[in-house]
């Protein structure tokens, strides 16, 4: 297992890259920790299979290195890079038996039979193949060619990270479940490097103790799922992660105080100085309060989706989002509260911290 | 609920009935009432039994036609289906080149088979054909007329450049079904170009393998413009195959009964081995 660097990484698909429209992947710098669990987080067309692919060696990156524990592994093929990497779409050798599969990396590289043996019945083991080893690949559910995908990664001892392109796209939803619960199991086991590109935000938040988001060829936020709920570092994260995702509104900054329309919103403090550009104020609805005092919405819609209920109202002329429990009332002459904890303020869609 | 029933709706089917009936059934009953039975003329026939079949069955003409049937498709399919595969793996998966090498490809597939007859037998005429004069020029004792090792070469190098791009295209078609993370995951893997030939697209290509190895052998069994074209059968008898000595009974020598049954043994041969490449190749298939 390794530690991942990625060196100012560029990647553009088109030959003469002139401006950062070009680029899929306009500037990435950042540590994969040895043996954390990550996910790249993000939607289609944002480049994180961009980036799991120059990590793999499948895509050589336009501009930028990329080290696998302090050595320069920019210019090394796939199998130099010793990598393992499970895809969208289960990729098995159909003709093979189980056994065979899990066997082929091993045989490939010349180890010898013997060693090739007690890998694989470790591997059949972990990935709970085992009753199957003497089967044919191709007669399995697609759960498990997936596992099979994956063995095959699994099985050569001396793999620098295990990287997964949305692995979980064909499987069943219930499967899906197991099968992310087993590859944290995994995890803590045996302390793998693992990063795991998924454009579903449940998914991104169950596995990975670190959450990568991208966005337009750029990574917007890392940190912990809690950090991505509360301090989302970009609207971006803020529309994306949560459900639904959260209210953004243009507002005026004037000291502690922002004023949209005609009313004036308290902040939990003053902006740094020189903050400037479009401000915006982000609130989850999770914190956004609905009842007889504050400022008057009306209301548009009310979603019960089971434990709670989400109301759809129009604060100033804006649509605006809040939760409510599923046993609250809806006032008949609404009115709504932002609590301080969770209020937000952006520069040009990034984040500004704001003074005590 | 009350509900109209009655049989109208099979008369949906009737025009496909008919059409079948005309091009297929009618045309294959003819051939088996020709096959049991003699003529002389005028319309008056005779029951002759299983007579025609006894004699055909018995007959050195129809078997030594038969040999030639057989070691023609064998050859042909050995050539045709690894230069097919050879091809199709050459072939560019992307870019300019995929319409123009698609287009050179198809080119033969395009040409009527009587002229492709006629483009060989000039092509290999010793006095002003391209191939069979440069061959002379060059001291090579050429003569696809006189000679049957050079007319069985001839007729074999001609229907490898026909039919070779069949092959090529269906190959084709199945390589480019594979998804990239197939090859992506073999680098990881670390196989060979070998062993991704073997484990990756062989396997995948299978299926159209399997159509290709049937259309060639039915095809190639069945022969007949392109060398009753180029050498009519000749020398000697040394290029008739079953379909030209069959032309032959039944035009030729208006030999009506012993020309269907020869039809309708060759028919059953081809449906036979057909029937056992299909089951070869699929019982692999099978197998899980």
């Amino acid at each position: 297992m390794a530690r991942i660097d990625c060196n100012h990484i560029r990647h553009a698909y088109g030959p003469h890259p002139k401006s950062d429209k070009d680029y899929a992947l306009k500037e990435v710098h950042h540590a994969f920790e040895d043996g954390g669990a990550y996910a790249l987080l993000g939607p289609s067309g944002c480049g994180k299979t961009t980036l799991l692919n120059i990590i793999s060696g499948l895509l050589y990156p336009s501009h930028g290195e990329l080290l696998f524990d302090g050595k320069d592994v920019t210019n090394l093929s796939t199998q130099e890079r010793n990598i393992a990497q499970v895809f969208q779409f289960p990729v098995i050798y159909d003709t093979m038996t189980v056994y065979d599969n899990l066997a082929f990396p091993l045989r490939n590289r010349g180890v010898p039979e013997p060693d090739v043996d007690r890998k694989v019945r470790e591997t059949l083991e972990m990935t709970g193949l085992a009753d199957m080893a003497k089967k044919k690949a191709r007669g399995l559910t697609a759960d498990q060619k997936q596992k099979i995908s994956l063995g095959r990664g699994l099985v050569r001892s001396d793999v620098n990270a295990i990287l997964f392109d949305e692995p979980l796209t064909v499987i069943d939803p219930h499967m899906k479940w197991v099968l992310r619960s087993q590859l944290k199991q995994l995890h803590r086991r045996f302390g793998f490097t693992m990063v795991y590109v998924t454009h579903d935000q449940t998914e991104a938040l169950t596995f990975a103790e670190n959450v990568v988001v991208m966005y337009e060829g750029e990574i917007v936020q890392i940190g912990s799922p809690a950090e991505l709920f509360e301090r989302p570092k970009h609207t971006f994260v803020g529309y994306f992660i949560g459900s639904p995702g959260m209210n953004v509104m243009p507002v005026a900054v004037e000291g502690r105080n922002a004023r949209l329309g005609s009313q004036t919103i308290e902040l939990p403090g003053a902006p740094k100085a020189g903050t400037a550009g479009a401000i915006e104020l982000g609130i989850r609805p999770e914190y956004v309060r609905l009842g007889a005092s504050g400022m008057p919405v009306s209301i548009r819609k009310v979603e019960d989706i089971g434990r709670h209920k989400v109301v759809r109202a129009s604060f100033e002329g804006r649509d605006i989002a809040a939760i409510v429990g599923e046993d609250e009332d809806i006032p008949a002459d609404p009115k709504i509260a932002f609590d301080p904890a969770g209020i937000n303020l952006y520069a040009d869609s990034w984040r500004v911290e704001m003074g005590g | 609920m009350d509900r109209t029933w009655n049989n109208k709706a099979w008369f949906m089917v009737l025009p496909v009935l008919l059409l079948v009936a005309f091009s297929a059934v009618i045309p294959l009953m003819t051939v088996v009432n020709y096959s049991v039975q003699d003529t002389f003329g005028n319309n008056v026939f005779f029951w002759a039994g299983s007579e025609w079949f006894e004699e055909i069955l018995h007959s050195d003409r129809f078997w030594e036609a038969m040999g030639r049937n057989l070691v023609f498709s064998a050859i042909i399919l050995v050539i045709e289906i690894p230069l097919g595969i050879f091809i199709a793996l050459n072939m560019p998966k992307k870019g300019w080149g995929v319409p123009v090498c698609l287009v050179l490809m198809a080119l033969p597939l395009l040409i009527p088979w009587n002229v492709v007859g006629t483009i060989w037998q000039v092509f290999g005429r010793v006095d002003i054909g391209l191939l069979g004069y440069s061959l002379r020029a060059l001291g090579f004792n050429y003569n696809y007329v006189n000679d049957p090792f050079d007319a069985w070469i001839t007729v074999i190098v001609m229907d490898v450049w026909h039919w070779t791009s069949l092959v090529v295209l269906l190959c084709y078609a199945g390589l480019v079904s594979i998804p990239d993370a197939y090859y992506q995951a073999a680098k990881i893997d670390g196989a060979s170009r070998w062993a991704i030939f073997r484990y990756i697209q062989l396997p995948k290509m299978n299926r159209v393998l399997l159509i290709a190895v049937l259309l060639r052998f039915m095809d190639s069994f069945m022969i007949y413009t392109e060398p009753f074209v180029v050498t009519g059968g000749g020398p000697g008898n040394t290029t008739t195959f079953l379909s030209i000595d069959l032309v032959k009974l039944a035009i030729g020598e208006f030999n009506l009964g012993e020309a269907a049954a020869m039809s309708i043994v060759y028919f059953l041969i081809i449906m036979l081995l057909s029937w056992v490449f299909y089951t070869v190749m699929t019982a692999y298939d099978a197998e899980r």
